[in-house]
């Protein structure tokens, strides 16, 4: 009883008098994570001569690329209020089906990039059908999917490495340098282009709507005629694409399947979305922010080891950068 | 005169342990309004849920314009021109306004991209249509509650909507939003559309209204026209039942001494100044609507919530409570409303439970549980309240309702709380085992212990409280005498909104 008076809407009228200062306060948001980004590349670049060079700025975007990727299909997972868990072995897994695919099976480079790709879709499907028909909590079915996916690329590879002897090509998705006279990875151009695409589904499409919609009051969604079921399965398969194209760039980078490693950078990966103002609570989020934040990470590694922290206290460095950022934000909502 | 614009015939609807429902009929005209009007509990929002596709009625046949209806589901009913309300939101707070409105129905150009300019232009020209001064670019969520149901009732009514259910949708606005709310009503009614209006608000019934429902105990009780039928008829229409006049509560013998003296008391969100004593051996009720307050009062006395004004004086002492363990350590028990949410561990045993609150006073000096101690404890009182269950070490979840919260009662004992506050203290409870926590009640106040009492049911107030408090938006609107009190003037106390001045 006695509830009446309540909404679920989170409130209300006093706290945001109009949506003039709502969106400049959301795009004030963005601009502060550019600002702090802006910030740590000064620091750098006064704190050694090697930051600020075109070759090392290629190098901290080629070692966002990966990450990057994962972060940006995870972006909407996180903002319909779900979390992936198994990207980070899911693309290790289809790093191996790659391998699989080119080298054991002799499939041309096309026909084999793309089975990679579609394996991380096809893991996506499974997720969204296990999270959104089943109902298993998105961590638990990620969490998983993750030890699943680890172990498979272990049993399918027989625990070695496979190299793309067969398509020599393979390494070149990642690594041809596509600018004459500076070393400017194909690998990038291909994160540029998945950066637009993604942001242009998040901001412009009905998926994108639904996003945030299923984020924002999923009850409320289902009750206008909204198939939650379909759309979460599809956003989770779309997480899965990236994942596939992330398990191709990173094999391709390394020319060859790595069947181990890949635990953790679901983390760094969460951690690139979190830092970039996307609420793991769902229905608040950017692609932009996303973007930022995953080179956040990526600048604060590049910079700390150029100017010679030694690899321990990176990961602490990036530890207080999490909790800075999702404080801040925490304030800014609590004050907003 | 053609088909009502929607009938309802025989409506029936179950829930395991309730008769929500029973052969309830209903006829909306066209170009009205119709209040539906019943106490709590009366079934307005069962019968809402049926017509709106939440429920299936398990028997009942539906008419729209003299056609039968099958409502299959909540996309179905609106479909076909019935759309509802509902007293919380069902909108998305982090998308626009017409993002909300047209969510599912979005406009596309060129096939893969959304169109944010025609989205936004639909609505304003529905907008225009209503009436309705609204941005569509604004976020919902910054919206005030008032023009977030101004959104509902757009989108409710950009489906063509031919009946429109509200329910209680003024219990969140003020003066100037409510004229607001019933122009919109006004112009929504037309020769081929009718409104289906849930409120308490008698005086604002008499404004909107055509026409009154009146529902009783799940029951169709009658229908009577606004113009000609005094409010008190209205009321009596709705309460009804009368109480067997033995099994009140006696009256009170010698005055006592007070045991808690609240004054003044005041939350930001609710509470106006509520002021009252609570006497050593008696059964304060707290009646009122819901939404009147009664549980935010026993929230803000145990410190659960916190109050922005009042005093409280426990046994002569003027004390500070800021939460509910500092209630707990002066000797205030509250028994939650919701049992099983804040009232018991479901998954622990009824050892457990039993000695949660008191568990300090059973730790031993070198820091362990003294088990047997406990054992006995909650023996004592498995015997002493009489509660069904095998052993001490059952887990609360494999009670009945009522040993259940029989269970929350020794807790609150074995604490020696000599103030309980029972919120609800039979709900989901059934009728045998409620004459016993009546009776177990009856027993603890002969004991001297100092009890509020709150509860929706008013035949249970008036059986149980020594006095009876009642409230209406957040004010205490009178304390009446067990002999005084009727259902009658109670209900009466409990709609003295504020609006109409009646009540300093």
């Amino acid at each position: 009883m006695t509830l009446t008076t309540e909404t679920p809407t989170p409130k209300p009228a006093e706290a945001r008098p109009n949506a003039a200062r709502g969106a400049l306060r959301g795009s004030l948001q963005q601009l502060l994570a550019f600002a702090s980004l802006i910030v740590i590349v000064i620091f750098f670049s006064i704190a050694s001569p090697h930051f600020f060079t075109t070759a090392n700025i290629i190098s901290i975007f080629t070692a966002a690329t990966v990450t990057g990727t994962l972060a940006l299909g995870t972006t909407f997972v996180i903002i319909t209020g779900g979390i992936d868990l198994s990207i980070g072995t899911g693309m290790i897994l289809c790093g191996v089906m790659a391998g699989v695919f080119l080298t054991y099976w002799g499939w041309p480079l096309w026909a084999g990039v793309l089975g990679a790709v579609l394996f991380g879709a096809l893991i996506g499907v499974v997720n969204g059908f296990n999270v959104a028909v089943l109902k298993i909590p998105p961590f638990i079915a990620t969490l998983g999917m993750m030890l699943i996916a680890a172990g498979l690329a272990l049993v399918i590879s027989g625990t070695k490495p496979i190299y793309f002897k067969e398509t020599p090509d393979f390494q070149s998705i990642m690594n041809l340098s596509i600018i004459p006279g500076v070393r400017f990875p194909l690998g990038v151009a291909v994160f540029i282009v998945l950066i637009v695409l993604s942001a242009l589904l998040l901001s412009k499409t009905i998926v994108g709507r639904y996003t945030f919609s299923i984020g924002s009051n999923e009850a409320a969604t289902a009750l206008s005629g909204v198939n939650v079921v379909k759309w979460k399965i599809i956003i989770y398969t779309i997480s899965g694409l990236f994942v596939g194209i992330a398990g191709v760039l990173s094999a391709s980078r390394l020319s060859s399947a790595q069947p181990t490693g890949g635990m953790g950078l679901e983390l760094e990966a969460i951690a690139a979305v979190v830092i970039g103002g996307t609420s793991l609570q769902g229905g608040k989020g950017s692609i932009v922010g996303t973007v930022i934040g995953a080179l956040i990470m990526a600048v604060l590694t590049n910079g700390l080891r150029i100017i010679s922290v030694p690899q321990e206290w990176q990961s602490v460095a990036v530890g207080l950068v999490i909790l800075i950022a999702v404080y801040l934000d925490m304030l800014r909502r609590r004050s907003a | 005169m053609s088909a009502p614009l929607l009938e309802v015939v025989g409506a029936s609807k179950s829930f395991p342990g309730v008769k929500a429902l029973d052969d309830v009929h209903l006829d909306l005209r066209a170009g009205e309004v119709l209040a539906l009007v019943g106490e709590n509990g009366a079934g307005k929002s069962t019968l809402m849920k049926l017509l709106s596709g939440v429920y299936t009625p398990d028997e009942g046949e539906f008419f729209l314009s003299g056609e039968q209806l099958a409502i299959t589901g909540p996309k179905q009913a609106q479909e076909l021109g019935i759309s509802i309300i509902h007293q919380e939101f069902n909108l998305m707070p982090d998308l626009t306004i017409a993002q909300n409105i047209f969510i599912g129905r979005e406009p596309r150009s060129g096939g893969v991209f959304l169109s944010e300019r025609s989205l936004n232009r639909k609505t304003r020209e529905l907008f225009d249509r209503l009436g309705l001064a609204l941005d569509p670019s604004e976020v919902v969520g910054g919206l005030t509650v008032a023009k977030q149901q101004m959104v509902e009732i757009a989108k409710a009514l950009s489906y063509n909507a031919r009946v429109l259910i509200m329910d209680e949708p003024t219990a969140a606005l003020n003066d100037a939003e409510v004229d607001t709310l019933f122009d919109l009503i006004r112009r929504f009614t037309t020769p081929t559309t009718g409104v289906i209006y849930i409120s308490h608000r008698m005086h604002e019934l008499r404004q909107i209204s055509d026409r009154i429902t009146v529902l009783r105990d799940g029951r169709y009780v009658g229908t009577v026209e606004t113009a000609t039928t005094p409010t008190s008829e209205v009321i009596s229409l709705m309460v009804g039942r009368e109480i067997v006049s033995e099994q009140r509560q006696s009256d009170e013998s010698a005055p006592r001494e007070t045991v808690l003296a609240v004054e003044g008391l005041s939350t930001k969100s609710l509470l106006k100044d509520v002021s009252f004593e609570l006497r050593k051996g008696e059964i304060l009720g707290f009646a009122g609507l819901m939404g009147a307050g009664r549980t935010e009062v026993a929230r803000a006395i145990v410190g659960a919530d916190r109050s922005e004004s009042g005093t409280i004086t426990l046994h002569g002492r003027p004390v500070v409570i800021n939460n509910p363990a500092e209630a707990a350590k002066l000797g205030i028990g509250y028994l939650s409303e919701d049992r099983k949410q804040l009232g018991v561990l479901l998954e622990r045993n009824v050892r457990e439970n039993v000695v949660l609150a008191s568990l300090s006073e059973y730790i031993g000096a070198l820091g362990f549980v003294k088990d047997k101690k406990i054992e006995r404890t909650a023996r004592e009182y498995v015997t002493a309240l009489r509660i069904k269950t095998p052993s001490t070490s059952q887990l609360v979840k494999n009670l009945s309702g009522g040993n259940q919260q029989k269970v929350v009662i020794a807790k609150w004992l074995a604490k020696d709380c000599d103030v309980l506050i029972f919120d609800e203290p039979t709900r989901g409870i059934d009728v045998g085992a409620k004459d016993e926590i009546y009776a177990l009640l009856n027993q603890l106040a002969a004991g001297g212990k100092a009890i509020i009492m709150i509860s929706s049911e008013l035949p249970e107030v008036l059986r149980l409280s020594h006095r009876v408090a009642v409230m209406c938006e957040g004010r205490l609107t009178a304390v009446l005498e067990n002999a005084d009190a009727t259902q009658e003037n109670i209900m009466d106390y409990a709609t003295r909104f504020s609006a109409y001045g009646t009540v300093k």
